[in-house]
């Protein structure tokens, strides 16, 4: 492959001004799938279900089989276009976007074009400093999801050189929100972050919804990330790609950013972009062509003949916008003050994408500096080590549960960490891996006296020393038991108990 | 007169991954060709106080409750006419390209 070559970002943006555009699929937690009767795998009680045990005829496209729309997931649709404050259509209809690929059996998908159910909307996206940016919105559409396919043979599993492939149609037909941005200007730098602060703020919105279960990591969120440059001063749109693929908060930073210095690598020595689908890896942090963007013709939208246009009652819509929670900048506001945390403790937090998870954890009983701790302390740096977020790594109540035994002084910091390692590890609940491994601390002040009393025979110099008041001395004592105790002992309560024996020695 | 070109009918067999000879783009440009034509003449008929319909009955809000049902297939039902399978999922050719 050719060497791809990078400007240095500092230098891309004297140079271009960056414009993007960004692509959010939300799968929705309904029961069933969009037109089918089918349980739906994005809602967590069918997560995981064995190939091909989630499928109707309708999901399999089978002949005679006839779609019929999930009321429920309409008004999902709805509330989310809402929240994103928009206008929802007085009439809205379906279209095939006809392809010929095997994810989708029946060569087409059910989505909508020219009658989307939202449109014309804005959304607050805040930066780490606080700054606000409005990201308009051009509409938010209803459609579905595609089976999964795993690609067999060739070198790496992608799909270039694959011999064959294997379709599960588990995921066919799973109700999607489709969210487009109109063009982002006027980001420069922050163009990257915005484009991850923006998820996120969608992501805080899909979950305060009740609408999706919105974990990344398992492409209930997905975000496609278009990216363009145009040369200062100039009034024209340069060509953009699209990046697929970029499937966590941290990737979606990064990968706007390596579009940024590759394209303009490209166009300062004269060349051209190419209008292309590219791929996001990873592993690598590049990101490499797909195919050529086909023009919205290509695909030969009709309108679907087997579905009725969706009039929602003004009435329905009224009452579902009564019904919104409130918005994340409000809502960030609020938990900031009940929490109590400082502008740079709840930056952290939000921009870690961790404010639902913190909030959740508090909710499950742990007070909010501690839910703030192992959520931006262990957990991201776990999570950083593994290039993941945080958010995948464990559950808020095994949060909660960590810190509730830190706080009935079951387990020191050190242990809570081992026993945090055992969760991230998928070895059960906190408690269950205190008892597997062992990892309580003594508070038996019997069994640490005893180890006391032998570290202060086996020193008696030391002893001498805090016998003379030299009570700093004690710390080579301490440090024998905790290793005698494996690090399972209190340091503070070791520290009373060698000087009271120290003290009572003969 | 609408009109179909050779090449506009070898893009959509590529579309379609249909494999076609010179011949066969030759007879097809013609043949859809003419039944262009004949829909062509709807236009003849369509007047400005007759708004473009995609549905020929007029209902609307049809909805399905989000209840589970016994539609749902087993593996081996929906597996039944796969041409070819690997375990409980379908094999199919690897294609480049496409994929949404």
């Amino acid at each position: 492959m050719a060497r791809v070559e990078l400007m240095d970002y500092e230098q891309a943006l004297e140079l271009f001004e960056p414009v993007i555009g960004l692509e959010v699929h939300v799968e929705l937690n309904t029961e069933t799938k969009m037109f089918s009767p089918a349980p739906n795998p994005a809602n967590e009680k069918y997560h995981g279900a064995a190939p091909n045990t989630l499928v109707s005829p309708v999901c399999l496209g089978l002949p005679g089989s006839l779609p019929v729309v999930n009321g429920e997931a309409v008004e999902k649709s709805i509330s989310l276009g809402l929240a994103l404050g928009c206008s929802i259509a007085e009439s809205s209809r379906f279209a095939r976007k006809n392809y010929f690929y095997p994810d989708l059996a029946k060569n087409y998908q059910i989505s909508q074009y020219d009658e989307p159910i939202a449109f014309d909307g804005e959304v607050e996206v805040e930066l780490a400093d606080g700054r606000t940016f409005q990201v308009p919105i051009e509409r938010a559409h209803m459609e579905e999801d595609a089976g999964k396919l795993t690609h067999v043979g060739g070198a790496t599993g992608r799909i270039q050189g694959a011999e064959y492939s294997l379709v599960d149609y588990n995921r066919a037909g799973v109700p999607l929100v489709e969210i487009v941005t109109r063009p982002i200007f006027g980001a420069e730098g922050d163009a990257p972050e915005l484009a991850k602060a923006y998820v996120s703020t969608i992501r805080d919105m899909a979950i305060s919804l009740g609408i999706s279960e919105a974990r990344m990591e398992r492409g209930n969120l997905r975000c496609d990330a278009n990216v363009s440059l145009r040369p200062r001063g100039a009034e024209q749109l340069g060509t953009r790609t699209e990046t697929k693929n970029v499937n966590s908060f941290r990737s979606i930073e990064r990968a706007v950013r390596y579009e940024i210095q590759r394209q303009a690598a490209i166009l300062a020595k004269g060349g051209a972009i190419t209008q292309e689908t590219r791929h996001w890896h990873e592993d690598t942090g590049t990101t490499s062509p797909g195919r050529p963007k086909s023009d919205a013709d290509d695909y030969r939208y009709f309108p679907e003949p087997d579905l009725v246009p969706v009039v929602p009652s003004r009435e329905r819509v009224a009452e579902l916008r009564a019904a919104l929670p409130e918005p994340p900048p409000a809502r960030r506001r609020r938990l900031k003050a009940e929490w109590g945390f400082t502008d740079l403790e709840f930056q952290g937090v939000v921009n870690g994408g961790l404010l639902n998870e913190v909030a959740a954890t508090i909710a499950a009983g742990a007070s909010p500096a501690a839910a703030r701790k192992w959520w931006t302390g262990e957990l991201t740096r776990l999570a950083n080590a593994s290039e993941t977020d945080a958010a995948s790594l464990a559950s808020p109540e095994h949060v909660a549960e960590l810190a509730a035994l830190v706080e009935a002084g079951t387990l020191t910091d050190r242990l809570a960490r081992q026993v945090l390692e055992g969760v991230v590890a998928g070895e059960g609940s906190p408690q269950q891996i205190v008892d597997a491994r062992g990892l309580a601390v003594v508070s038996d002040d019997g069994a640490l006296i005893a180890a006391i009393d032998a570290a202060l025979a086996a020193q008696p110099d030391v002893l001498a020393k805090i016998r003379d008041g030299k009570v700093q001395a004690a710390g080579a004592v301490i440090g024998a038991v905790m290793k005698a105790m494996q690090g399972k002992a209190d340091a503070a309560r070791v520290r009373e108990l060698v000087l009271e024996r120290a003290a009572a020695a003969e | 007169m609408p009109e179909i070109s050779a090449e506009q009918v070898a893009h959509l067999a590529n579309l379609a991954r249909i494999a076609l000879t010179e011949e066969e783009i030759a007879h097809l440009t013609t043949e859809l060709g003419q039944i262009m034509q004949a829909v062509e003449q709807v236009n003849q008929v369509a007047t400005p106080d007759v708004p473009p319909t995609s549905h020929p009955i007029p209902m609307q809000n049809v909805f399905r409750a989000d209840v589970v049902t016994d539609d749902v297939l087993t593996p081996e039902q929906a597996l039944s006419g796969a041409p070819e399978r690997d375990g409980d999922r379908f094999v199919v050719s690897a294609i480049l390209g496409e994929e949404q």
